[in-house]
């Protein structure tokens, strides 16, 4: 039995499964996503008191956004406070050019990525002039700049009142129910991480992650810091803007009051918790952000026999709960989910005999 | 004076006074920026939570505002000794990411907190300054706002003068300048660091307290704290001279923005209106007016 992977030759370090049991769990685990859980799904709603299929599409949705900031911010060292407006971006495109101008599905998904990646990369410029705390007012300022015209450009966006959307029919096929939706998030989860992790493994990638660790000596190393953080903002916002116009459509009303300041921190708490510059990382905070609250809700159901008002202050305990998960995750486990993913893993590899 | 003018100067004025509070808070802002290089994003929080304790005492305890005040100081330096000591000092040496989002997860639970215990209606401050307005050449002015302007201006000084005289600020100066300097010369830098959160506490409870009066208190008071970025920005993130101008032209320019182009945006110009200016001040002249700019060296 070998005691650990020990490569001989660069491809192998290179390879996205680096063993074959490695191969055969993806596949199993896609395959169970594929076919086995959303059948399971009906079954468990009633077994937890909620929605499964519900909250399995928006941890979708969200990985999606959250793989962006991830390469934003894990990967390339930029901090950004304004992804949850650029998911507004992302939606409004989707929406207005899917329910006004009539264009099919699967051309808005892409143009909303596309329109949403322009703006990223304008509130992005100043980024190339400054470190990173500058970098995080600029986009708190894109954040406040987008929710604001949002809001007020009632003729394109509907205003406050929202605006309709419908679900997408893509050749003929309507994705109409949570469940068919579900297929359509599930590809293109698949199809954004395959790209992220693919992309970690490129130039593109590498400089990038040099960019983040020393961007004074990547740059002397001949990696062109403008365009390639300008760049990374780009694909950062199309991750985001895809995430936004998927969630368009399936929440079918997008008004400014989804996009808020809360949503970009609540994204920045998906990355760090789940682990900065790990593709994994996303996928983890994703899951455990969107499951919170509802996780949250046994304990206030409980408190509620003693203290029966107890909801009226729920979205405040919910609050109050997610920034203090943020603090003890930074100081206690700065490295987020994914590194204890890590850790566990590698000591039950060889259990027992772990040394 | 023609009626334009008039206008204009009314608006100028008052931008002004609202500046002056922009002015106090940024210079906290400031503060702990030159001194620990951390991004306070819980400034407004800050805010919030000195005007609630304020009125809370008030109301309560039907003591005279003065006391009120006092009490409010001493909790602010409080909360920023608690924050440095339980927050901050774990992550010194961490990457900026983490120290931002901690103020960050900072001012979510500060704010719940506020909310909890004091609800989201707006509530008022008991009458503490005259309301009367007062015409000056046509333009009028509440007698609250001449207050606001004086305390916020004496607080400044106060702070200009410790700085520069006070042995405590001018080790914080020493350690603004270079930490290892600053320790190798005897002075405690986590003391320092203390310190400096203490007074951000303090100056914006103060300013807290000062806004309060004028508009009554809700949550969205946390939003005020958040105009201290296009002050700081404007005025340079380490200058606190640029600190107090960026904060009184920030104030006159959001009131003269949201004055002329309300009617053409829809409202709410106001709100919005320093972030766009913030914006292009980063493009054109990121480190300020009066910041440092900051040299690469390998």
């Amino acid at each position: 039995m070998p005691t650990g992977l020990f490569h001989t030759k660069y491809e192998d370090d290179d390879k996205i499964f680096q063993t074959v049991w490695l191969k055969c769990w993806m596949g199993a685990f896609l395959l169970f996503l594929f076919a086995v859980f959303p059948f399971l799904a009906p079954h468990l709603s009633g077994l937890f008191g909620f929605s499964v299929q519900h909250m399995a599409n928006m941890i979708g949705i969200f990985i999606i956004g959250a793989h962006g900031l991830n390469l934003l911010t894990g990967f390339t060292g930029q901090i950004s406070l304004g992804h949850g407006a650029f998911m507004g971006v992302g939606a409004y495109t989707s929406g207005i050019l899917f329910m006004k101008a009539g264009w099919p599905f699967w051309l808005t998904l892409p143009a909303a990525g596309l329109v949403t990646a322009a703006v990223g990369m304008i509130f992005g410029v100043p980024s190339l002039r400054l470190r990173g705390l500058y970098l995080a007012i600029a986009t708190m300022a894109a954040q406040f700049i987008i929710e604001y015209v949002m809001r007020n450009w009632t003729s394109l966006t509907g205003g406050s009142a929202g605006l309709i959307v419908d679900r997408p029919t893509i050749m003929g096929f309507s994705f109409d129910t949570d469940f068919r939706y579900y297929y359509l998030i599930l590809v293109l989860v698949i199809i954004s991480t395959l790209f992220l992790k693919n992309l970690l493994r490129t130039k593109t990638g590498r400089a990038l992650v040099a960019i983040r660790d020393r961007y004074l000596s990547a740059e002397i190393m001949g990696v062109n810091l403008f365009k390639y953080r300008l760049l990374a903002f780009g694909i950062s916002s199309f991750y985001v803007g895809v995430a936004g116009g998927l969630f368009a459509h399936y929440n079918l009303v997008v008004s400014d009051e989804h996009f808020t300041m809360w949503l970009s921190i609540q994204y920045l708490a998906m990355v760090i918790i789940g682990g900065l510059g790990h593709v994994l990382g996303g996928i983890f905070g994703t899951i455990f952000m969107v499951l919170l609250p509802e996780v949250l809700r046994i304990p206030t159901e409980i408190l509620s026999n003693i203290y029966p008002n107890i909801f009226a202050i729920f979205g405040t305990l919910r609050e109050l709960v997610f920034g203090l998960v943020i603090i003890l995750f930074l100081i206690f486990e700065p490295d987020g989910l994914a590194a204890r993913w890590h850790t566990i893993r590698a000591y039950w590899k060889l259990w027992p005999f772990s040394y | 004076m023609s009626s334009e003018l008039l206008h204009f100067l009314q608006l100028v004025v008052t931008g002004l006074v609202i500046g002056s509070v922009y002015a106090l808070v940024a210079l906290g802002f400031v503060l702990i920026y030159k001194a620990t290089s951390v991004i306070n994003f819980a400034q407004g929080e800050f805010v919030l939570v000195g005007a609630y304790i304020c009125l809370d005492v008030i109301v309560r305890f039907q003591i005279p505002f003065v006391w009120a005040f006092c009490l409010t100081l001493g909790f602010s330096v409080l909360l920023g000794l608690l924050v440095e000591r339980l927050m901050l000092r774990p992550l010194i040496g961490e990457p900026i990411i983490t120290v931002i989002m901690v103020t960050i997860g900072l001012a979510t639970v500060l704010k719940s907190i506020v909310t909890l215990f004091w609800g989201t209606q707006i509530r008022v401050f008991p009458q503490i300054f005259p309301q009367e307005p007062l015409e000056f050449h046509g333009i009028v002015v509440s007698e609250v706002y001449l207050w606001t302007f004086g305390f916020a201006l004496l607080f400044m000084a106060v702070f200009a003068l410790f700085f520069k005289y006070s042995r405590a600020g001018i080790a914080m100066r020493a350690t603004a300048a270079d930490q290892q300097v600053a320790q190798s010369m005897g002075i405690s830098v986590k003391r320092i660091f203390a310190i400096s959160w203490c007074i951000a506490a303090v100056v914006s409870g103060v300013g807290g307290i000062l806004i309060g009066n004028i508009n009554g208190i809700n949550i969205t008071l946390a939003d005020f704290g958040l105009k201290v970025f296009p002050a700081v920005i404007l005025g340079g993130l380490d200058s606190i001279i640029g600190a107090i101008i960026g904060g009184l032209t920030v104030g006159i320019l959001e009131n003269l923005m949201g004055g002329y182009l309300d009617m053409y945006f829809g409202g709410g110009v106001k709100e919005v209106a320093p972030f766009f200016v913030l914006v292009v001040i980063l493009m054109i002249k990121p480190y300020g007016l009066f910041g440092t700019v900051e040299i690469e060296r390998v």
